[in-house]
């Protein structure tokens, strides 16, 4: 058994945090390189069809421009599998904005201008962007993100609909969404070329290392590896600081292989290529649209007889993603006829990817809602239909939980919040403001991912260095890793140093499902015992040791998900249908928390996502062009300072003893989840009208 | 065409020759080595670039940096003396008012920037009396500080941050 010490559960500061606050911190452009020379992408104007003619000369004519790469002479890519990577190796385009060349420069505004001047000639043929749910060809995918089947269907729903004393059978919408990090995607490559294959393919003696912005450096390199059929080894991905992700870095996306093609092309020089805000709303991955019929039968007291999410989202025709937008209402609550399906719509689309809560984020908008609707129709408050509904164990693979806590959250947030002030619907008018409270449940899997692994070295004089090719992007992962170190070695926080966000580090999994710091954290755990194991209290300078993450047998054994409870208030404008939320609160149970101050950033920061999911974001396609019109900041709104008030979150103290050494099951995407079901609830109760499509806008609400 | 100026960078003075199309936060980033400032959008958007120009906040990337010759600008690392933090820097990392860090630099100077224009008395689109001096509570602040994106979601501890500058 571990004896757990000071540092963990304890609110240290965020290790990197004076380098983040002054600035010092260099994420991936601000590195410096040699002699850079900078890109810009030329990407396709329609949505589909094929490149018919480039003219590149006017473009190669400019002063400082070293090379205009395009299909037509890019380098070979040795698998191109995977359609989204494929870059430049063929005339086919497959949706608007991709890329179809590349200019590389000695300054940015020469390439950016060259770039405008490329002659692109296309042969243009139908496409469809539009996503509908009575459109042909929609198909079930052999799975969902997740590895988890499309359909489920247990007893039997339909007989249990008609049977049922109370019903609710909605429709609910949620837009395209867009992770928009801050920071953008910026890959910079550089190429130790060594012999130049025939043909100009990469030799087997070439090494590239790409400065990345990633949640997962070891992604990064193997998949690239593949891509330019270099061994791995021969590959490097470095990524200090990343300006977050949600998601959206935690695949490689085709402007890392543009980078190192354009690279490529101009030998002995690095290359910078950034994004632009624009170009990310393309090729960074975005959340589908989704339809979604929910379908509740209940008593009349309440209790469920049949749950049916049956989801209708998009995919790019190029590659599938199909986001598992129905898995959660799988096991969230008791009742014995359950039916779960998702239908893909492949379409000329840029291609979509994870983002935050990738499956929860949309499904628990509309299953929550709809579980609103069920207790109105019911007459019961929706706390008292939640823990009518509680299932004992998971009904999905009849397993117990690990810890479910749901009810628990939801009666500790409904006495903070005050939930017993709420009013009958649009009955609380306080000066021209409807007033209105709303709650929803949350819910998140704990992924653990197998492969991680860390390596401990004693430096002299009390030091200890550990390393794993992990990558913080704003989670706190570095400092909780720090922590877990300190206590499994059984020294103090400032004798640890934890080096992450390289591949040259032991591999390590991605920043994803949550599960970082409780993948990483076994392995630093695992190396720290390992190296005590064999160095005891007093090892040599130079010791160094080194574990891969345990096994995790009860995994196999519980259901193990985090829960929570979210609370909203809001005030909407009698007169302009304005929504403003002064006040949000979540109460989350998520096993062990490593550090307070980091976890209560994640939670909040995953909640104001909800929020700005309610009420801003939405990404708007123009059918005729395929094109993401909205495609800045200054229109595909997310929320600022003057939207947020006063958000704020609490979780239960414990551990589960089921989840890894750390009995932590991972925070960094259930403050998303029920978030935007818990405005609208709100919002419901405030003004009398159901909203049931995201985002909530004023004029829904002025009908 | 290319143009010859000189910059007060942090309390250096950097001369440079650059293609007059330079923003003045490309001229810091890809010319000066300065990355304190970050681009988050190029247009103005969401304040990941924002600078003190003569003690004023500005977007750099909405700034040609041929127009700055002669300026003194002040970065979040100027802001940090001898490596001793603002006591505004102080305050952010105390409430853990940032998680990936990207838009803290900017809004670091913007909040810099922002509490000398409430000390002159600048009024608000929130300010109720437009000519008496103006109380900085958090509606103020977050009114201010809008300009400044966070998609990590920190607004609330960078109030929290900024309420407690805004007291003592
Ligand atoms: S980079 Fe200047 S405002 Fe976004
Ligand atoms: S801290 Fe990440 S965007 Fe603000």
């Amino acid at each position: 058994m571990t004896v757990w010490r000071e540092a963990v559960g304890t609110p240290a500061a965020r290790v990197e945090g004076p380098a983040k606050v002054t600035g010092r911190a260099g994420y991936t452009y601000d590195r410096p390189v040699t002699d850079p020379a900078y890109a810009f992408p030329v990407q396709a104007t329609i949505a589909r069809g094929r490149v018919a003619s480039i003219d590149s000369a006017a473009a190669a004519g400019v002063e400082g421009v070293l090379a205009v790469v395009t299909h037509r002479d890019a380098a070979r890519l040795a698998d191109t599998g995977d359609a989204e990577l494929a870059v430049l190796q063929s005339d086919e385009v497959g949706f608007r904005g991709q890329f179809v060349g590349v200019v590389v420069a000695e300054t940015p505004q020469a390439a950016r201008y060259a770039a405008g001047l490329v002659r692109v000639e296309y042969e243009q043929r139908p496409h469809d962007t539009e996503l509908r749910a009575d459109r042909p060809g929609l198909y079930a995918p052999e799975q969902v993100n997740g590895g988890f089947v499309s359909d489920t269907d247990e007893g039997d729903v339909d007989a249990a609909m008609e049977a049922a004393a109370v019903t609710v059978d909605r429709a609910y919408t949620t837009p395209m969404e867009f992770n928009s990090p801050m920071e953008p995607h910026v890959s910079v490559a550089v190429w130790d070329p060594g012999e130049r294959a025939p043909g100009g393919g990469f030799a087997e003696g070439a090494r590239l290392t790409l400065f990345d912005s990633t949640q997962g450096p070891h992604v990064v390199r193997s998949t690239l590896a593949q891509v330019f059929g270099l061994p791995p080894e021969r590959v490097r991905v470095i990524s200090p600081y990343v300006g977050g992700g949600f998601g959206s870095k935690g695949m490689p996306h085709a402007h890392n292989v543009l980078a190192a093609l354009a690279a490529w092309a101009v030998p002995g020089r690095p290359v910078k290529l950034a994004l632009t805000r624009q170009q990310m709303f393309a090729l960074a991955g975005h959340r589908t649209p989704t339809i979604q019929r929910v379908r509740l039968g209940a008593g009349a007291d309440g209790r469920l007889t049949a749950v049916a999410h049956e989801v209708v989202e998009h995919t790019s025709a190029i590659k599938e993603f199909a986001e598992q937008t129905a898995v959660g209402a799988r096991m969230m609550y008791a009742a014995p006829n359950r039916r779960t399906s998702h239908r893909l719509a492949a379409l000329d689309v840029p291609v979509p990817s994870w983002m935050r809560a990738p499956g929860e984020a949309p499904g628990f908008f509309a299953l929550e809602v709809a579980m609103d609707e069920l207790a109105q129709a019911c007459g019961l408050d929706p706390i008292e239909l939640r823990a009518r509904n509680d299932p004992e164990v998971d009904p999905e693979s009849g397993r117990p939980w690990s810890g479910r806590h749901l009810v628990r959250c939801l009666r500790e947030g409904a006495a903070r919040f005050g939930w017993a002030e709420r009013t009958a619907p649009g009955t609380r008018l306080v000066g021209r403001e409807l007033v209105g409270l709303g709650v929803a449940a949350s819910t998140y899997p704990y992924y653990r991912l197998p492969g991680s692994r860390a390596v401990v070295e004693y430096e002299g004089g009390g030091r200890y260095t550990v390393r794993i090719g992990a990558a913080d992007i704003g989670t706190g992962a570095w400092t909780a890793l720090t922590q877990i170190a300190a206590d499994a070695l059984g020294c103090r926080l400032r004798a640890v140093r934890v080096e992450i966000g390289d591949s040259d580090l032991p591999a390590a999994t991605v920043a994803g499902g949550s599960s970082g710091t409780t993948s990483w954290g076994s392995a630093v755990v695992a190396a720290c015992r390992a190296f005590r194991h064999v160095y005891g209290e007093q090892p040599p300078a130079g010791a160094e040791a080194g574990a891969d993450m345990p096994d995790d047998p009860d995994a196999e054994r519980f259901a193990m998900h985090s829960f929570g409870a979210q609370f909203a208030e809001v005030r909407v404008d009698a007169d302009t249908g304005e929504v403003r939320v002064p006040r949000m609160l979540g109460v989350f149970s998520v096993g062990r928390v490593v550090n307070p101050r980091t976890a209560r950033s994640q939670f909040i920061g995953g909640m104001t996502m909800g929020l700005s999911m309610a009420l801003h974001e939405r990404g708007v396609l123009d059918h005729r062009t395929g094109h993401v019109i909205n495609h800045d900041l200054a229109e595909y709104h997310i929320a600022t300072h003057a939207d947020v008030v006063d958000v704020d979150a609490v979780w239960l103290d414990e551990e589960d003893v089921h989840a890894g050494p750390l009995g932590a099951r991972g925070i960094g995407e259930i403050g998303i989840v029920g978030a935007a079901a818990a405005i609208a609830n709100a919002v419901h109760n405030a003004t009398g009208v159901r909203v049931r499509d995201l985002p909530i806008t004023p004029d829904v609400l002025l009908r | 065409m290319d143009a010859r100026i000189t910059l007060r960078v942090d309390g250096r003075v950097r001369p440079l020759a650059l293609d007059t199309r330079t923003t003045l936060l490309d001229a810091l980033r890809d010319h000066l080595s300065v990355t304190s400032p970050k681009k988050g959008c190029d247009h103005g958007q969401c304040g990941a670039c924002t600078v003190l120009l003569d003690g004023r906040r500005v977007v750099s990337c909405l700034i040609l940096a041929v127009t700055c010759d002669g300026a003194e600008v002040t970065t979040a690392q100027g802001l940090a003396q001898e490596g001793e933090p603002h006591p505004v820097q102080r305050a952010f990392l105390e409430k853990d008012a940032f998680q990936c860090g990207f838009c803290t630099p900017g809004q670091v100077c913007s909040a810099v920037g922002m509490l000398e224009e409430v000390k002159a008395g600048h009024p608000s689109e929130v300010t109720d009396d437009l000519t008496g001096p103006v109380t900085l509570d958090d509606e103020e602040i977050r009114e201010r500080l809008s300009g400044n994106l966070c998609r990590c979601g920190a607004y609330v501890n960078i109030v929290a941050a900024l309420r407690e500058e805004a007291e003592s």
